[in-house]
């Protein structure tokens, strides 16, 4: 096991009281796992990734624990997580293009970074090398500032600069949403090769765009309103997914391929509830044509099959 | 950094032309015959003939019985020739004398209030952002100060400081009863008139920049590339390096924005503690009517900002690389 | 006022913070203001401020009916109970507090007038130029930055003094207020032009496009309204700006003849009453004391709101 969550729980503060936009999540990511996290906006995909390795200024730590290779993880604790971060948890943010600092060079930055870290730049450039050639990009990049780059470039950029060291999981947020349709499959790519390399041992590829998974991911984990939905592999999830929202997320999907708009899937009616005051019960109660007197007890996210996990009490049966 | 520099350049070449051409029109199309005003400024205790000679006199002088666009290309002539006409309150001397003279105390008190104010303002600020307390105390403090009218906190110095303490002079460059010299004597008299005006302006200007660079702070450390080295364990020190780095520049901006403002500060600072710049001789050019010194000290601030402006233009290429990384025919 | 500029208000993003947006359900516009009001320390203490100050603006001219400029009363009288002249009286035996009154007044209007000027202004070429875009916008822009350039006072200044001889009528509070207003907006509309830009490119924007609806229609149906709390904080920025320029204005004798301001009371007590130099403080103190207070309250109500409508700067 390289990567154990559970019943992981990170609220949003706001005025009204606590978004429960990850209400207790318990999974886990074998050694060289590829795991898609997909979901609809607001579902808490992206809550999950950040809460793995920085809960930023308005998330709170409710309770739950993450235990990566052997070692708990303090994710309630900023300062105590910095020993962890860049060298056993990684990140490719979303806002990748805009994640280097503009006023610096890329390698000046790389280096101040590393050094920052306890790492001697001199020892690590040969191989930062290597690797700024594996994704195709120049090596004098080092010498320019972010601007001189186009998106793309950046975006590769970021993820030599966020594997350096090697993580044992990487966290790829929402990476592809601003690029075109071959760039995406071009990044897709290289997050497999960084696994197939070693850079990283596992990875979680959070995406509101199921399609992408297709060609990445090994397994995909399925959120819905700050629960996990199901989790299985990849053309398990495609071809016999058994709960009732991932089906009808599946099917309102286009083609393979064919990217999707960031938009509320149009597929199915109504909306998600919300996070504020959710219903007791099924969360997806409201929506599912499934939906029987026994959805007013929350399911419980278990095993269905080999290598198979939902939450639905349609699928488990209401006697689980 | 052609483009870059091309496009400022116009900037500036267009600014002094428009500001040139209302300096010009302002006398000429104001209601009213600025001839009469000036000759019923002076009395009338002549004869008729020596009033029409007079009057005479001053047409030509503004060169206001010729047809409009001679008297503009007339105007422009005498500008690039450095001739601002005279100053009838410096009793006849060329206006461009009359304002040399003055430029140097001006100087002295801007460029030192200026780019002090700047460096603590920036300091300070930054590290206001740092600690809750201070920022809890020096918000308030900015807030006021730079809300102060320059000339109200040369009026309280002077109160509190010269009326009251008599620590220092508040009138005047330097005492009445020294001739300038090289002497030592001289010399720190000068400082000691200096210090109040000085003090006002450096204040006032310190306030706006701490403010600024505290606000600026707090938005660059929320910024993309800050929470991408968080997100990597990059200790607080090395954030905060690249969040003031980042946060200079806007304030480098800002000086050129603030430079106006600045100036007028001084202009009314002088004039309070009758310092003997620029503004206190456009004071005495507008009670006295004077509208040749007038104009000519307009022009003149028009030039010196634009000139600081240049300046400022080109210390923003030399600290900000994305500007030269532009002009070297990136993709930017 | 530096820090007028460097704080202008980094409002209206586009991404909010990830995750959680689609599913907090935001309380209605109104109640969530009031909310955020009642609770922000820098927006109420300055509105006490302003309110106290606008309240000696329109009472105390009318309960202290005295004219100020009445050389008719006891010179140089210290503050004090007995004497008649809480607030002192003048070397010309003016009474200071009807000065202060009155002079307040004609602050809070030259402000009002001359600051609102200069958002409609700002507003005009901001829109236009972010809206439409391409040469005009090149064409606004150039303008901007050549009376962004311009020292405003200085050329008031020269303004002010052709009038004062030419057009002696002009040299009224209301002049002077337009003057300063038709000086003041360049840095307000280069600011709501980047607003603009912004916006323009918005999802809803292109559908009002789409229907076919006029361009100014846009702008003051769909543009406007989606970044009011920016304007309005551009509006009381400026606001302070007038009040400043005008009191400098004030202060160099350019000031309106015919009635008060709290610049022309330091003109006075300076260049006429040697208040200086007989100590009068009474006289000069106050003066400044408003403006500064009226300001700075202005300035921090700015901070103060930039909070309550930016969700990213308010404290949890």
């Amino acid at each position: 096991m390289s990567l154990q969550v559970s019943d992981l729980k990170v609220y949003y503060r706001t005025l009204a009281g606590d978004v429960k936009a990850l209400d207790g999540a318990t999974f886990s990511i074998a050694d060289k796992e590829i795991m898609g996290l997909a979901g609809e906006s607001g579902c808490g995909k992206s809550t999950l990734g950040n809460s793995l390795i920085r809960l930023d200024g308005r998330m709170r730590y409710v309770g739950g624990s993450v235990n990566l290779d052997g070692n708990e993880l303090p994710v309630w604790d900023n300062q105590g997580m910095n020993e962890f971060r860049f060298r056993d948890v990684s990140v490719i943010p979303q806002y990748a293009m805009s994640a280097m600092n503009p006023t610096r060079k890329i390698g000046t930055m790389t280096a101040e970074l590393l050094e920052s870290r306890g790492e001697k730049y001199r020892e690590i450039k040969p191989e930062l090398l290597r690797r700024i050639d594996l994704v195709g990009l120049d090596r004098d990049v080092l010498g320019r500032y972010p601007i001189e780059l186009s998106g793309g470039m950046k975006q590769r950029m970021v993820m030599v600069i966020s594997t350096l060291l090697d993580p044992s999981l990487l966290i790829a947020d929402e990476i592809t949403s601003a690029l075109d349709v071959s760039t995406q499959r071009a990044v897709a790519e290289t997050l497999v090769s960084f696994r197939d390399h070693g850079f990283v041992k596992s990875m979680i590829v959070i995406t509101h765009d199921v399609s992408i998974l297709y060609q990445t991911a090994d397994t995909i984990l399925i959120m819905y309103a700050g629960k996990l939905a199901e989790k299985a592999p990849t053309k398990t999830i495609i071809e016999g997914a058994m709960h009732p929202y991932t089906k009808m997320l599946i099917s309102s999907l286009p083609e393979v391929g064919v990217r999707y708009a960031n938009k509320k899937l149009s597929g199915i009616p109504g909306s998600p509830p919300s996070l504020l005051r959710p219903p007791v019960g099924c969360r997806f109660r409201a929506r599912c044509p499934l939906a029987f007197d026994k959805c007013v007890e929350e399911p419980p996210f278990v095993k269905v099959a080999r290598d198979h996990m939902a939450a639905c009490w349609k699928v488990t049966g209401s006697d689980a | 950094m052609r483009r870059y520099f091309g496009r400022k350049l116009l900037t500036y070449t267009l600014t002094l032309f428009i500001a040139a051409t209302i300096d010009w029109l302002i006398p000429r199309f104001m209601p009213g015959d600025p001839v009469y005003g000036l000759m019923s400024r002076m009395g009338n205790n002549s004869s008729p003939e020596a009033a029409k000679a007079l009057s005479d006199y001053y047409y030509n002088l503004f060169g206001l019985n010729q047809p409009i666009w001679q008297q503009y290309l007339n105007f422009w002539g005498g500008l690039l020739h450095g001739d601002l006409g005279r100053s009838v309150f410096e009793h006849g001397q060329p206006v461009t004398d009359a304002i040399m003279a003055a430029v140097p105390y001006t100087l002295a008190l801007l460029i030192p209030a200026i780019l002090l104010s700047w460096w603590a303002g920036n300091s300070f600020g930054a590290l206001a952002a740092r600690r809750k307390w201070l920022d809890n105390t020096m918000l308030p403090v900015g807030y006021i100060l730079t809300a102060t009218p320059y000339m109200w906190l040369g009026i309280v110095l002077a109160f509190v400081f010269g009326f009251t303490l008599k620590m220092f002079p508040f009138a005047n460059s330097y005492g009445l009863n020294l001739e300038p010299s090289f002497t030592w004597l001289f010399f720190t008299d000068l400082v000691a008139h200096w210090m109040l005006p000085f003090l006002s302006l450096f204040l006032v200007m310190f306030g706006g920049w701490a403010i600024g660079m505290r606000n600026m702070i707090i938005y660059e450390l929320d910024a993309d590339y800050s929470r991408y080295l968080e997100a990597l364990g990059a200790p607080q020190r090395l954030v905060r390096k690249y969040a003031f780095r980042n946060a200079m520049l806007p304030q480098i901006t800002g000086l050129a924005l603030q430079l106006g403002v600045i100036v007028a500060g001084s202009l009314v600072t002088e004039i309070v503690f009758s310092y003997q710049g620029v503004g206190l001789l456009l004071f005495n050019a507008i009670k006295s009517e004077d509208y040749f010194l007038l104009q000519g000290i307009f022009l003149f601030v028009i030039v010196g900002v634009l000139a600081a402006n240049f300046l400022v233009d080109i210390a923003y290429v030399i600290v900000d690389p994305r500007t030269r990384v532009g002009m070297r025919g990136g993709t930017a | 006022m530096s820090s007028v500029i460097a704080s202008e208000p980094k409002a209206e993003q586009a991404p909010q913070s990830p995750g959680a947006a689609a599913a907090v359900p935001t309380p209605k516009p109104r109640g969530e203001f009031l909310y955020f009001a009642l609770r922000s320390r820098k927006f109420l203490i300055a509105s006490t401020i302003l309110l106290i100050l606008v309240g000696i603006a329109v009472l105390g001219p009318i309960i202290d009916s005295t004219n100020p400029n009445a050389q008719d009363g006891l010179m140089n009288q210290g503050p004090s109970l007995k004497a008649g002249y809480w607030m002192g009286s003048t070397s010309f035996g003016e009474d200071v507090f009807s000065q202060f009154a009155n002079g307040l007044r004609a602050t809070f209007f030259v402000g009002l007038l001359g600051g609102g000027l200069a958002a409609l202004v700002g507003m005009a070429i901001g829109f236009t130029a972010g809206y439409r875009g391409g040469w005009i916008d090149e064409i606004l822009n150039m303008v901007t930055n050549v009376f962004l350039v311009i020292p405003t006072l200085a050329l008031l200044i020269v303004i002010a003094s052709y009038l004062q001889r030419s057009w002696p009528e002009a040299r009224g509070i209301l002049f002077e207020a337009i003057f300063v207003g038709l000086t003041s907006w360049p840095w307000a509309a280069r600011a709501i032009r980047a607003q603009t830009f912004t916006l323009r490119s918005r999802d809803f924007i292109d559908l009002a496009k789409l229907s076919g609806r006029r361009g100014w229609k846009i702008i003051l149906q769909e543009i406007a309204p989606n970044m009011s709390s920016y304007l309005f904080m551009t509006f009381i920025l400026l606001f302070g700006g007038a009040i400043l320029i005008a009191a400098s204005l004030d202060f160099i004798g350019l000031g309106p003849t015919n009635g008060m301001s709290l610049g022309l009371m330091m003109y006075n007590s300076l260049n006429y009453g040697a208040a200086l130099f007989l100590g009068l403080w009474w006289w000069f103190i106050p003066p400044g004391i408003g403006i500064m207070a009226t300001v700075g309250a202005l300035y921090v109500m700015n901070v103060g709101l930039d909070e309550i409508f930016n969700p990213k700067l308010r404290e949890i």
